[in-house]
């Protein structure tokens, strides 16, 4: 590893020693298990579609490295310009999902895409991070000016992305922009009864789903009744972990890459887990809990709301997207398409979180002077701290 | 705005900072424990994606087929390998992959059908479609693909299609002893020969193995192969017999068939000459009238018949192929076969116990073998005084091969009875037999057969350095409205070395066609004849059979021996 000084005060340097490096090392890490695995999944679905068998293990390193870039530059922002950067770009991504459903290209009966130039870009992806700091920045001002409707601008903000997300129609994005939504709205403070109401209003749209996509009620009529109709994919996905056994077929031995459509995807942990076995598959599990975990309790320390709220956001995106995705691999849940974050393929996908990840790191650098939750901490200086959200006092010293 | 004004600004200012920092920290708080139950249901939603991790691989069984379909599930088990005497492996299993399908899963049953049927050879896409878009959970598509065909049929990513590991039946030397070891059909149940006959055996896991000797198996049907290829014989039957145990060494039937390939076989292939094939013998049938005469004490070997001119019964007269036109002896009876004298030593032996001795040499009941496809002999019903003296020299009686090569063991093995198996018998296995004939006759038997090698109408079946005894039979076979002269059943019954016999060859050519070298003559003597004196050759050495001592086993002009003269 590059080795810098306590005492290098360049922007790498300080960054070096403020950032999260365990979380930074099992991102990389998770996203090198990714491009091992759509190496395994991939050939299989490019023969099948008539592509050149390593077409989608080229696009991947390739998306990599912006990604990789994405995550870094983000990463290095001070608090302030995370905000900055993130309203602006759910202001961009609220006009490109306008434009997906006048423009957009129809793939499977859905609009969702963009095309830039051989490039389709999904921008419900970079919806989702941004939101998720959006909102905080809203929640957490309801705090810190007095009267400030903070609730509703967070609300709105999310009616109006889940109002195109639906529109597309995209249920599993819209199903993880509002438990972000609920999850920001719980943790700044809204009443209990409030969440049991959202719940319950909650559980009326799920019926609604149900009632208004005939391919949701399809998919929830299958899981709780598989003999309704075609559960091919989540079949084979389920023979995939029996057959890969502890140890597995071994990379590239397996066989549901050949047979499911989505091999590369949305079930590319089932490749995992008849390539590689039981061992590996929870390696995979073992990444993201600690990634979600670790970032969850991190938090634990900060003091900053915004910082709580918008981090704690992002996480719970990208966990929520995990669990959903591996719960329908191994049959705990109804069929969704839901990538597997940093792992399947997808090039909107791994930006997004990249950036998503990005902020999160950024938001949770130790800086220096914020005091923590266990330190002393003067109310003068709270207060200078919370004047402005997220603005680290570091800039003219405590006290 | 007064001074007391300002102060009371910053005091408000000053107590609204207090007041916000409180409601922060409240926020903060309150937002850090609810942090901790979702930090709490992420753990509890990893952890139950781990333990149903282990649950589907660890705790469930790897796929033997539990999770198939009943259809697919029974065709799991091992059928047991058939070996011959010496181990070598005649039929064994390899790995295969069925292909099947669930109809109701199947989107696109028209696409589907015919995608299949263009990676899957020997499809029909009409019975595809209809199979594919029935309304059951479950129809095979294919049995018993090769790899490259699953992976053909992978790469179409048709969803409702699965595949089952099955065994499927190999047959590592194809031809070789295809009416022997016969086949199973696609659920590995036995349809034909010893996959049938042991099937109850063999599905049970016990391995059976055959008193055939690939090597001398090989031998006869490369003999037998040449002489039909170049008697230009529309088939022909052969059999190698122990004439002790009763054990088939070897038995071919021509035209056969490869066993992995039976689906495009022409039905006359899969037809046994050697077991299911009755025929008309003609002159081998001599034998058994000698011995019943000399067993009986009718007459010696010296003992003379008129044989001076044809023989008149009723409407019919019977001829002599090679006539000598006088009183013959016994000896010369059956050197030179004379039907004239074998219907006249059959008409004093009679009906009765002429039946009675074939009988007991097994030639007029079905022979008991552990294959399915053996025919019941063609007996005279009723048995005239005509049918005595044809049934003397082999004609109004059709008999198998198999049936032949036992009666022969049983004359040349000095008179005991024998079972003929294709089940290899133990050494230590020895059952006493029932004699059927007297020590005597069988020696007499012995050497009025070599006399026949030796000077008469088997002399092409003398085999350098081994003794043959033997006797040639020409048929001519039935056809509608009597005998067809050019359709001829040509055999040679052989036993050697004769002096003690151990080994009983039986050879037939079914309508062989004469060739200039044999002056157009398709009789035993000349087509069936030399081609189990080289069968003799050739298995002689692979039995252990040693040569006989004589001028004949000597190599005369041997470069060793002009050397150790020299010495």
């Amino acid at each position: 590893m590059i080795d810098f000084g306590r005492t290098d005060r360049s922007v790498v340097g300080r960054w070096w020693w403020t950032v999260d490096r365990w979380t930074l090392l099992v991102l990389l890490l998770t996203m090198a298990v990714g491009v091992f695995l759509i190496m395994a999944a991939s050939p299989a679905v490019a023969d099948r579609i008539g592509l050149e068998s390593f077409h989608f293990v080229r696009r991947q390193i390739l998306f990599l490295v912006p990604a990789l870039l994405a995550l870094f530059g983000m990463s290095l922002l001070p608090v302030l310009w995370v905000r900055r950067i993130a309203v602006v770009g759910f202001v961009l991504s609220l006009v490109l999902l306008v434009g997906t459903l006048i423009g957009g290209d129809s793939i499977k009966g859905a609009r969702r895409w963009l095309d830039f130039g051989g490039f389709l870009l999904q921008p419900s992806e970079f919806a989702k991070p941004t939101f998720a700091v959006f909102a905080a920045w809203m929640l957490s001002q309801r705090v810190t000016q007095p009267g400030f409707p903070g609730y509703t601008f967070a609300t709105v903000a999310a009616a109006i992305l889940i109002g195109l997300l639906l529109l597309q129609p995209d249920v599993g994005m819209t199903l993880v922009v509002a438990c972000v939504w609920v999850a920001q709205m719980f943790l700044a403070g809204i009443p209990l009864f409030v969440v049991a109401v959202i719940a319950a209003v909650g559980a009326v749209g799920a019926i609604g789903a149900y009632a208004l996509f005939p391919h949701v009620a399809a998919r929830i009529d299958r899981f709780l009744d598989p003999s309704s109709g075609d559960t091919f994919q989540i079949d084979a996905s389920l023979n995939a972990f029996g057959n890969g056994g502890l140890f597995g077929t071994g990379p590239g031995e397996g066989i549901v890459k050949s047979i499911l459509p989505d091999a590369h995807a949305d079930f590319i942990f089932a490749v995992a887990g008849e390539e590689l076995g039981l061992f590996a598959s929870l390696a995979v599990v073992i990444l993201f809990a600690f990634l979600v975990l670790r970032g969850l309790v991190r938090l634990l320390r900060e003091s900053d709301l915004f910082v709580v709220l918008a981090s704690a956001g992002i996480l719970v995106q990208i966990g929520l997207q995990a669990v959903i995705n591996m719960g329908v691999n191994v049959r705990l849940l109804p069929a969704k398409g839901m990538t597997l974050p940093f792992i399947s393929y997808g090039g909107s996908s791994l930006l997004a979180l990249a950036i998503g990840m990005g902020f999160v790191l950024a938001l949770t650098r130790r800086r220096p002077g914020v005091a923590t939750m266990n330190a002393n901490r003067s109310v003068i200086s709270r207060a200078q701290v919370t004047g402005v959200a997220g603005i680290p006092i570091s800039q003219g010293g405590a006290s | 705005m007064t001074a007391r004004d300002g102060q009371y600004d910053r005091r408000r200012g000053l107590r609204r900072f207090v007041q916000l920092e409180g409601v922060a920290k409240q926020a903060l708080d309150t937002g850090h424990v609810r942090l901790i139950a979702v930090a709490a249901g992420f753990a509890l939603c990893f952890l139950v994606i781990a333990g149903r991790l282990i649950g589907l691989t660890a705790l469930a069984p790897r796929d033997d087929g539990a999770n198939l379909p009943a259809e697919a599930r029974q065709v799991h088990s091992a059928r047991a390998e058939i070996l011959d005497r010496q181990g070598v492996l005649l039929a064994g299993n390899v790995r295969a992959v069925s292909l099947f399908a669930n109809p109701r899963k199947v989107m696109d049953a028209a696409r589907a059908a015919s995608q299949l049927a263009a990676v899957l050879p020997g499809l029909e896409q009409e019975n595809v479609l209809r199979a594919l878009s029935s309304d059951r959970g479950f129809v095979w598509v294919k049995r018993q693909l090769s790899p490259r065909q699953q992976d053909a049929v992978n790469r179409l990513g048709i969803p409702g299609l699965g595949f089952a590991d099955e065994e499927r039946r190999v047959y590592p030397l194809g031809r070789l002893a295809a009416h022997v070891v016969g086949f199973t059909g696609v659920d590995r149940e036995g349809l034909t020969g010893i996959e049938k006959g042991r099937d109850d055996d063999l599905s049970a896991g016990r391995t059976t193995t055959l008193s055939i000797d690939v090597r001398v198996q090989h031998a006869l049907r490369a003999e037998l192969l040449a002489s039909v290829e170049e008697f230009q014989a529309i088939g022909a039957a052969a059999i190698v017999m122990d004439v002790h145990s009763g054990e088939i060494v070897a038995m071919v039937s021509l035209p056969d068939f490869d066993p992995d390939a039976k689906d495009e076989v022409p039905a006359d292939n899969l037809f046994n000459r050697a077991t299911l094939g009755v025929y008309e013998m003609g002159s081998t049938f001599k034998a058994f009238n000698t011995a019943a005469a000399l067993e009986f004490g009718l007459a010696g070997l010296t003992d003379t018949y008129d044989a001076s001119k044809p023989l008149r019964v009723a409407r019919f007269t019977i001829n002599d192929d090679h006539a000598k036109n006088r009183w013959l002896t016994v000896a010369e009876i059956f050197q030179y076969s004379s039907n004239i004298g074998s219907a006249r030593m059959a008409l004093d032996l009679g009906p009765d116990r002429q039946r009675a001795f074939l009988k007991s040499l097994g030639l007029l009941d079905r022979p008991q073998i552990e294959i399915p496809e053996v025919s019941a002999p063609m007996v005279p019903s009723p048995w005239r005084e005509i049918s005595t003296m044809t049934v003397a020299y082999g004609h109004g009686i059709a008999v198998s091969p198999l049936q032949m090569a036992t009666a022969y063991s049983i004359v040349v093995n000095g008179g005991l009875a024998v079972t003929p198996t294709l089940i290899a018998r133990r050494p230590d296995e020895q059952n006493p037999s029932p004699r059927i004939l007297s020590e005597r006759t069988s020696q007499s038997m012995r050497e009025l057969l070599s006399l026949v090698v030796e000077d008469g109408t088997g002399k092409q079946a003398k085999a350098k350095g081994y003794l043959v005894g033997g006797k040639t039979g020409t048929a001519e076979k039935a056809g509608a409205g009597g005998y067809r002269r050019n359709a001829l059943l040509s055999s040679f019954v052989a036993a050697f070395p004769i002096d003690d016999p151990r080994y009983v060859v039986f050879v037939a050519l079914d309508e062989p066609k004469g060739i200039k070298r044999t002056f157009n003559f398709a009789t035993a003597g000349w087509t069936a004849a030399p081609a189990v004196s080289r069968v003799v050759s050739r298995i002689a050495p692979l039995l252990g059979v040693a040569p006989a001592p004589g001028p004949a086993a000597v190599p005369s002009d041997s470069l060793l021996v002009s050397v150790s003269k020299d010495r």
